[in-house]
């Protein structure tokens, strides 16, 4: 069976070799801050496996990780010169090669499709081929791993360290937005636990008038919404936003359709995602792979559509919900 | 209620630009702290919070095959390509991409595009061509833009696909949700079926805000050089 372990060490291990390629890079005037933050995280990689099978204490790896914050919060990383082509030498690469650059990249969602829908009603010897439940992972890291194969024979580049230099420059490039969004997959755990929901739940309560169905569907959706800002995930403000509005007064009081209510609320927490930098996967992640100045960039182009589809939500269980 | 100010932290953090890495640590000590957890606690909810979310990172694993094939010219090629299909402007080619990437979500394939792997390597260099074809070299601040909402058309048609597929997370949670709390019946088909006319209105507002993007860069660039750049810069 293939394990989305694997893939993890894959990539621990892969940063662990990039970060020994930063230390030695001599045109990087922060290398070994950069090499011990990419490196922390790489060997981090490695030894969660036995975090999430609670064979190994979790606070070690808390401490590694409040380093790695405090190595690129406090600025000690920072990037080399990439060793790359030249824009001539990438145009001419292009007329030679011409349309089969595609066919690399175009195996990672070729892979991936096929994993999801066929590998995964596949098993070997009784046990299926793909880890359950992972499948999608798989997909992205067999992909990978392919088109990089396709890759280097397809260019006949022999060299292996050529597109872990490239991929290390992309990293450098990236810095600290890599870790944000586990850091605040953290900060939502802890949130949980710490009742910040609760007392939200409260809040929204204690505000909410009880005879008025518009007013209940408006806070529901806006609470889900604002909620999701602060948490950064719809998945964290669901259970909350449910337990105070949405099942005691708009499924419990209003005999709403329960189906319409809990999915159309769920996307409403959704037009939240699309505007917070705690969403940092979908929003700060892009801003940095993308190289733009503004990290808000993503954030500042969906946010009126996310306006527009709050208030779409909020018609449309009004008309079909009740 | 003194929990909250975890939030208030985070709140201010981001309004005053501090490094987001700083914010989130202090936030979730102080949250973990005020909320009654032992400082021990503390550190292995960072170390868990870490091991159960490297799934977000794992595109990383694809970053050595893309920049492998950029340096070998695939941004160009892309360029190249699109220059070939005249009648894709940015904001038709920004739909399409944001059409298809709603319906692979909507049929489970979520991992199948994404800001990696199809974004960076081919969405951003043809929605940056097909501009560069009318108006030639862009503004730093007109690439900016381009970019930026070709990372909205892959959010949106992510977000606003995925929930009419059976089996997905959020759908998921739902049902798990409500019918251990409130011990209903709840069928994933029925939430996914409710899913679809928002999906609907997301696709007809994002689309119609891409399309407009292709009046908004003729309107910006065709005045922009009416006026030479360094009269403008004089004349701020």
């Amino acid at each position: 069976m293939i394990k989305a372990e694997w893939f993890y060490w894959l990539v621990g291990l892969s940063f662990l070799v990039m970060a020994s390629q930063m230390v030695t890079d001599r045109s990087n005037p922060k290398r070994y801050g950069t090499g011990a933050f990419w490196g922390l995280i790489g060997a981090g990689f490695i030894y969660s496996s036995w975090v999430v099978t609670k064979q190994a204490p979790a606070e070690p790896l808390g401490v590694a990780v409040l380093v790695m914050a405090a190595l690129a919060g406090f600025g000690f990383t920072g990037r080399g010169t990439p060793r790359t082509t030249t824009t001539e030498e990438r145009a001419a690469s292009a007329a030679r090669f011409g349309n089969r650059l595609f066919v690399p990249a175009l195996t990672i969602p070729v892979v991936a499709m096929a994993c999801a829908i066929g590998v995964k009603h596949l098993s070997f010897g009784g046990e299926p081929v793909l880890q359950q439940g992972s499948e999608t992972i798989l997909g992205l890291g067999i992909g990978a791993v392919v088109a990089l194969v396709v890759g280097m024979v397809m260019l006949r580049e022999k060299r292996l360290s050529v597109p872990v230099q490239s991929g290390r420059s992309m990293l450098e490039a990236m810095g600290w937005a890599m870790l944000l969004p586990q850091m605040l997959a953290t900060l939502g755990a802890i949130f949980q636990v710490s009742g910040v929901g609760d007392q939200v739940g409260k809040l929204t309560t204690s505000v909410l008038p009880k005879d008025s169905l518009v007013i209940a569907i408006v806070v529901y959706c806006v609470g889900m919404f604002a909620f999701t800002i602060i948490m950064g995930n719809a998945f964290a403000a669901f259970p909350v936003m449910t337990a105070a509005v949405g099942w005691p007064v708009l499924i419990g009081h209003f005999h709403g359709n329960a189906a319409a209510v809990l999915a159309i609320g769920m996307l409403a927490g959704f037009c939240g995602t699309l505007v917070t930098p705690m969403a940092a996967n979908f929003n700060i992640v892009p801003a940095a792979l993308l190289e733009l100045k503004d990290q808000y960039g993503p954030i500042k182009a969906q946010l009126p559509t996310a306006g527009v589809l709050l208030g779409c939500n909020i018609v449309i269980m009004t008309l079909f919900a009740f | 209620m003194i929990v909250l100010l975890g939030v208030l932290v985070v709140v201010l953090g981001f309004a005053t630009k501090r490094n987001p890495l700083l914010v989130v640590g202090v936030a979730g000590i102080a949250t973990g702290l005020l909320g009654g957890l032992s400082p021990g606690k503390v550190l292995a909810a960072f170390g868990e919070g870490f091991a159960g979310s490297r799934a977000v990172t794992i595109f990383a694993i694809t970053l050595p095959v893309i920049g492998l094939l950029e340096r070998y010219g695939l941004q160009e090629q892309a360029r190249n390509l699109i220059a070939r299909f005249g009648r894709l402007t940015t904001g038709r080619f920004l739909a399409l991409y944001l059409g298809l990437r709603q319906i692979g979500a909507a049929v489970g394939l979520t991992n199948v595009f994404g800001h990696a792997q199809t974004v960076r390597p081919l969405a951003v260099p043809m929605a940056e061509g097909a501009a560069e074809r009318k108006y030639g070299a862009l503004p730093d601040r007109t690439r900016e833009k381009v970019r930026s909402f070709s990372a909205s058309a892959d959010n949106i048609g992510l977000f606003f696909g995925e929930d009419v597929f059976l089996a997905v997370g959020s759908i998921l949670l739902i049902t798990g949700f409500v019918n251990t709390t409130y011990g209903t019946h709840l069928e994933p088909l029925h939430l996914a079926l409710w899913a679809i006319p928002t999906a609907v209105c997301a696709f007809v507002v994002h689309g119609w805000r891409l399309l407009r993007l292709d009046r908004q860069l003729e309107r910006e660039l065709l005045t922009a050089d009416v006026q030479p750049s360094a009269a403008v810069e004089a004349a701020q």
